[in-house]
């Protein structure tokens, strides 16, 4: 695995724009039936401007930096032999339809377990003014070439 | 809310088909044809077409949200992937889950989610704090 990775940091996504059908869309794909996910008047109810997002929807702007990553000629990753170990987010604030986001990635620790390798990574998501909304941390798991994962 | 320690937020069964996954891969935008292709799912030595892990998390804090009052502000949210979810092309999956409240300081209130399916656990250190 290559350590030159750690510290490496990526530029910031293209802005992603949370739309109201895709907040509804993505919260009836997990289950998640609290009225303020689907319903504006139940979210402006509740103080917030439009409908929730639940959340695990950082994930969708996640991916995107993470995507950054696997496209690193000299990353080592090889999704074959990947799976995803761990999955951590920390919130500013819930993301709102409505939002226009940002991830910006960077590469936090590399460990050898092994032949496995560890990668942590985060992914610093912003909103439009450029404020905090939410820290999304992976680990991911590469096997080795011989074994797999 | 008041939140005691050992107190049960919610339980609940989602019964998972292969639809709940084609729906969260495009919902989601993950694509990887191991959570719809028995062929790719048996290619790479997996025992069946699994469910996306971040959809088992994201049915886990559903299952908490819904309990919670609508402006409940959750500060972290993190879990540990131990064990796929197999769907099975008839039959399809049982996700448990069960969360009750782990630990409450000034701050916060931490639910611990117990995630299973069938005999298998498949989240571990699954905890969710929201703020008090």
């Amino acid at each position: 695995m290559n350590q030159d990775l750690v510290g490496r940091e990526f530029p910031p996504t293209a802005p992603y724009l949370v739309g109201r059908e895709k907040v509804r869309e993505f919260a009836r794909a997990v289950f998640a039936d609290a009225p303020q996910h689907t319903d504006v008047e139940a979210a402006r109810a509740a103080g917030f401007a439009d409908v929730v997002a639940p959340p695990t929807f950082a994930m969708v702007v996640q991916d995107q930096t993470l995507q950054q990553l696997l496209a690193e000629p000299d990353s080592g990753i090889v999704l074959a032999r990947t799976i995803h170990a761990e999955q951590r987010f920390a919130y500013t604030r819930p993301i709102v339809a409505g939002d226009e986001l940002t991830g910006r990635l960077t590469v936090t620790g590399i460990r050898m377990m092994g032949g496995n390798a560890m990668i942590t990574s985060q992914a610093e998501i912003t909103d439009a003014e450029g404020g905090h909304v939410v820290t999304a941390t992976s680990v991911l798991l590469v096997g080795s070439e011989e074994g797999g994962a | 809310m008041p939140f005691t320690v050992g107190d049960l937020v919610a339980e609940r069964t989602v019964h998972l088909t292969r639809e709940s996954l084609v729906r969260y891969a495009g919902a989601s935008g993950d694509f990887n044809p191991i959570h719809y292709r028995d062929d790719v799912a048996a290619a790479v030595g997996l025992p069946g077409v699994l469910a996306h892990g971040m959809l088992t998390m994201g049915i886990a804090s559903s299952v908490v949200v819904a309990a919670l009052d609508p402006a409940a502000r959750i500060i972290d949210y993190g879990v540990r992937f131990t064990k796929p979810v197999v769907v099975d092309p008839e039959t399809g999956a049982d996700v448990h889950v069960v969360a009750t409240v782990g630990a409450v300081d000034e701050d916060a209130a931490r639910i611990d989610l117990k995630v299973t399916s069938g005999e298998a656990t498949v989240l571990v250190k699954a905890q969710l704090r929201v703020a008090v």
